[in-house]
């Protein structure tokens, strides 16, 4: 059993939605976004509940957040805008709860992405950690639950990682507050700083696959000008990506993020 | 379905016959293989650790085939007991405190103050309703909801997930519909939401429609009030607590067992296909913070739902005391929704005050005991005579539903329909957002009704047969 409302009580509220791109910010009045993505169960709304100060529903079981929460914090005088997403393992699959994380970072051009992974399992959790590095320059990885993980005898060089992944890494450990200032740290720097960092790109060395997805990039960008990420999108066709192809079909791709949380608070 | 004339998905097909066939396996290895070679260079971890040795012991416990069903079904009922046996003591004090004490006065104030028909429609309409409605909901919400979390944080419900996917497997079902069920003891609607971590729309659809057989927090109160002051009672006092707790639990084994029953039935007719497969994860286990989760489960869910049960019962409260007071042809509204319910409630073992409390209780679950009471001590008294209520505690409820003609077939007929009759409207709103489909929204509300109708109408049979 859970709780009683879904956690989409943000979605009533007014807060600007991080719909456009970096280039459109008003500094002066919008909030920096800051997109909060990792695999299921990882303490993403441990994080969200540390910053913001909010208290969004947690649980101990993969699949508790389903919908998007937005929550904001101010930051040596500047307003940042944290959106919690759903946990998904994977960038290529797309459960309705999945989509919704998976659109958000794709379209929402959020300012900065706060990966969360877990800290006992770092392993599988990089699989996403990498994807994400494929569809944006401004992210952060937070390692979360390494007080479990040492408990465990787990130990993660975290220079090391930060070296190999070209990214900013924070161990921390949400529940008890470990790590939340650096990870503040990071995130306004990455938000702040002019020329974004480089991270790591798996090589996608197959045969054709480079030629496709130039010509499939093309195409995308002369009937959506603008497009973020075509280049992840045109991989997605070529898996043949059913919800991709019929956003492309009806023309619908990289506009208004579709939102599945319903606004209702039964 | 994409049009086969879009020029750039054409593109993109001729691009696939061209790509080696396996591009999608490739892509997925580049990506396990890239995240290995980061991880041998960054990560130590020791060979074996104590700590998840024992979790590992403690996971085949919980989830062998012999252990984990006894086990869960045992967590399950000692959360009842525990709520049953817990809320009768605080359910006293705050019925005496809110019917006993504050009723009357208002009453006499309020007679003082304005026209004694505006004075009866707010303190014997909306001021009692809310009143019940707290005492009756309040205490096992204080108790039900902080121990669910706890279990909740602690991780244990994954593994109960994973234990009923085999059953939910064999219906033709998903087996994360186990989750989107633990959501529905909470909230149906927030239930059916949760069927969104659900991707085969056929068994998100199944986890949609059968979700209300998960019985919700606005009908447990229901549920453990007739069992305590009817079946309970049947018992040696000793053992009251035990009967009442084996007969809500026995009720919400048959709500499980329906919902499996109906999902077989879609899976085999409306909704034919396969159940897919899916891996999940068993989180580790983790201490949860006591206080937290107590604070959290306190403001969150109980003063939330709360807050919504007193919202929908202020209105009912005046609509009820409106139909009692009403009168058409000599008779009030009430009289004549009653006698028209009269026929189908006795063959269904219920009778037309219980039905007509459903009727006005369709925009929250919450609100049906309290109304099924203000009814009857309406439609008794008359006038609302505060006699009959100043003590409103389970003796008194009892013996007013008594003296209505209730028996405990009455009682467990009213458990049974609570269990199966249509969702609130907020979660018939909730279907119709998630599904888009006025068919499954109508399917949800007519498939729980009649199964409802028939298992009342065989046990009031039955009984009449005994």
């Amino acid at each position: 059993m859970a709780h009683p409302c879904p956690p989409s009580a943000c979605d009533a509220c007014s807060l600007p939605r991080a719909t456009q791109g970096r280039s459109d910010r008003d500094t002066a009045t919008s909030p920096w976004v800051v997109a909060l993505a990792g695999n299921p169960n990882t303490g993403k709304s441990t994080v969200f509940n540390r910053l913001t100060g909010l208290r969004q529903h947690t649980g101990n079981w993969p699949g508790k957040t389903i919908a998007r929460a937005e929550g904001s914090f101010v930051l040596r005088g500047q307003r940042y805008t944290l959106v919690d997403l759903p946990g998904t393992y994977s960038l290529r699959s797309a459960s309705p709860d999945e989509t919704v994380a998976r659109e958000f970072l794709l379209f929402g051009r959020p300012n900065v992405t706060l990966m969360v992974a877990d800290g006992t399992c770092l392993e599988r959790n990089l699989n996403l950690v990498l994807q994400i590095l494929q569809i944006t320059d401004r992210a952060v990885l937070c390692i979360n639950l390494m007080d479990e993980a040492r408990a465990n005898g787990i130990e993660i060089d975290a220079r090391r990682l930060a070296g190999e992944l070209g990214v900013p890494v924070v161990l921390c450990a949400a529940r008890s507050g470990e790590g939340m200032d650096a990870l503040l740290t990071q995130v306004e720097a990455v938000a702040q700083r002019a020329e974004a960092p480089q991270p790591r790109q798996v090589k996608l060395e197959i045969p054709v696959l480079g030629d496709a997805v130039k010509d499939l990039t093309a195409r995308l960008l002369a009937r959506f000008p603008g497009l973020a990420n075509p280049g992840w999108i045109a991989l997605r066709l070529l898996e043949g990506d059913q919800t991709v192809a019929a956003r492309v079909a009806d023309g619908t791709l990289g506009g208004r993020i579709t939102d599945h949380a319903a606004e209702i608070r039964p | 379905m994409s049009p086969p004339d879009d020029d750039l998905l054409q593109a993109a097909r001729a691009w696939q016959w061209r790509l080696p066939r396996d591009f999608q396996d490739r892509m997925t290895e580049a990506f396990y293989a890239e995240s290995a070679k980061i991880a041998s260079r960054t990560l130590t971890r020791p060979a074996d650790s104590s700590r998840l040795r024992w979790q590992h012991r403690l996971d085949q416990l919980l989830t062998s085939p012999w252990t984990g069903f006894p086990i869960m079904a045992l967590a399950f009922a000692a959360v009842l007991w525990l709520t049953i046996a817990g809320a009768n003591i605080p359910s006293g004090w705050i019925s005496d405190l809110l019917i006993g004490v504050l009723y009357p006065w208002f009453r006499t104030h309020a007679i003082d103050l304005m026209d004694p028909w505006m004075a009866g429609l707010l303190v014997d309409g909306m001021y009692l309703a809310s009143a019940w409605v707290v005492s009756v909901m309040l205490p096992p919400m204080l108790i039900f909801f902080p121990v669910f979390t706890l279990l909740e944080d602690l991780g244990y419900l994954p593994r109960v997930a994973f234990n009923l996917d085999r059953v939910f497997q064999r219906v033709g079902a998903h087996g994360k519909q186990a989750l989107t069920m633990a959501m529905g003891y909470g909230c149906n609607a927030a239930g059916v939401i949760a069927a969104r971590v659900i991707d085969s729309p056929r068994e998100r659809l199944i986890a949609i429609v059968t979700n209300n057989f998960a019985l919700c927090n606005g009908r447990w109160p229901a549920q453990i009030l007739m069992a305590t002051i009817f079946l309970g009672v049947l018992a040696p006092a000793h053992l009251a607590g035990l009967v009442a707790t084996g007969a809500v639990f026995g009720v919400a084994l048959l709500g499980f067992a329906l919902a499996l029953f109906s999902s077989w039935l879609l899976s085999r007719t409306l909704l034919r296909g396969e159940a897919s497969t899916f891996s999940l994860e068993l989180p580790p286990y983790r201490p949860p913070n006591l206080w937290r989760t107590l604070y959290t489960s306190l403001i969150d869910r109980t003063a939330f739902v709360l807050w919504r049960a007193v919202v929908f019962a202020l209105p009912a409260g005046a609509v009820i005391w409106l139909v009692a007071r009403v009168h058409v042809g000599g008779e009030s509204l009430a009289f004549w929704g009653v006698q028209g319910l009269n026929p189908l409630g006795l063959f269904m073992g219920l009778n037309g005050v219980v039905l007509l409390a459903y009727l006005i209780a369709i925009p929250a679950n919450e609100i049906v005991v309290p109304s099924v009471l203000m009814l009857t001590v309406l439609l008794q008294g008359g006038t609302g005579e505060a006699g009959v209520l100043v003590q409103a505690s389970d003796e008194t409820v009892r013996t007013l539903l008594t003296h209505a003609g209730w028996t405990p077939v009455t009682a467990a007929c009213l458990m049974l329909f609570s269990l199966c009759h249509n969702p609130c409207s907020t979660t018939l709103v909730t279907i119709f957002r998630e599904t888009g489909s006025l068919k499954w929204t109508l399917v949800s509300a007519l498939m729980p009704t009649a199964f409802g109708v028939g298992i009342c109408a065989l046990v009031a049979w039955m009984a009449g047969a005994l």
